[in-house]
């Protein structure tokens, strides 16, 4: 099987919600260890699931993939998911394939946070 | 292997481990910034480079991390000047024509990989390999304004 690498992912509970924040290139080698990450925030969140891309310098359609699903499932729980801190790089893909306006994306965390 | 019986200028053998696609992304950053392509078009070329390397290893090879895959690089010249990447693979042979991106209407994770890539190159193009496998080809012209890579010594930007 090829090769499939680890991804931090910082975790932090917020007054609104979690705060999920990934570091590094999120491409098909860290897709499904992002993927495992990202699902397990999704399930302690009580309430909004925040995700802070600041520490992502690229990201390829497996990693968005990722993120339709999450949206996906924080959706049909009735509750929020927001990136931000976007870089333009990672902005670029979701532009490509116009996700940037069916997620939710802000500049910082405070933007994040409101309704 | 050649393009119109012009011998690549950058031949790289690579085994299908995903790996790999770190280091082909910034060998085609660097490559094609010192071509003259700016910041965000050599961006867009190494995301091309490395979903058509993740659709191989994804969907040809299964996830299998010990299959061949050969990257050539042409740096185009004249009076078309730009970047030429043909990507070829041992994979199982299927249609070009069902080889399509989703509608990007139907928002659902997945199937995007192609869709990007048609996006960001100028060209794309997908064959039955003459013997087996698969063979892709990329290509990105330079802009007008931006340096041709055989002369970026010579000519003022």
């Amino acid at each position: 099987m090829s090769s499939q690498q680890n991804i931090e992912v910082e975790t932090k509970t917020l007054p609104a919600g979690i705060l999920l924040k990934p570091k590094g290139d999120i491409d098909l080698s860290r897709a499904p260890a992002f993927r495992t990450e990202i699902a397990k925030g999704i399930q302690k969140a009580n309430g909004a699931v925040f995700i802070d891309l600041n520490d992502v310098p690229y990201m390829d359609s497996s990693g968005v993939a990722t993120l339709v699903e999450a949206l996906k499932t924080t959706s049909q729980s009735g509750n929020r998911l927001v990136l931000f801190g976007m870089q333009e790089r990672v902005r670029s893909i979701f532009e490509i394939a116009r996700l940037d306006t069916v997620f939710k994306i802000t500049e910082t965390l405070e933007q994040a946070q409101e309704d | 292997m050649t393009s119109d019986n012009v011998p690549a200028d950058i031949r790289i053998d690579l085994k299908s481990d995903t790996k790999h696609l770190a280091s082909i992304r910034g060998l085609i950053l660097s490559l094609t910034q010192t071509c003259g392509f700016d910041v965000v078009e050599s961006g867009h070329i190494a995301l091309a480079v490395d979903e058509s390397l993740a659709n191989i290893i994804r969907h040809g090879y299964q996830h299998r991390n010990d299959q061949p895959i050969n990257i050539s690089i042409w740096l185009l010249k004249d009076d078309q000047p730009g970047i030429k990447i043909v990507i070829e693979d041992e994979a199982m042979q299927i249609d070009p024509d069902d080889i399509c991106g989703r509608d990007l209407d139907d928002i659902k994770p997945g199937g995007l990989g192609v869709h990007i890539i048609k996006d960001v190159m100028d060209e794309c193009t997908f064959a039955k390999r003459e013997c087996k496998g698969m063979r892709v080809t990329l290509l990105k012209h330079l802009k007008p304004k931006t340096l041709d890579c055989t002369e970026n010594t010579k000519t003022p930007r």
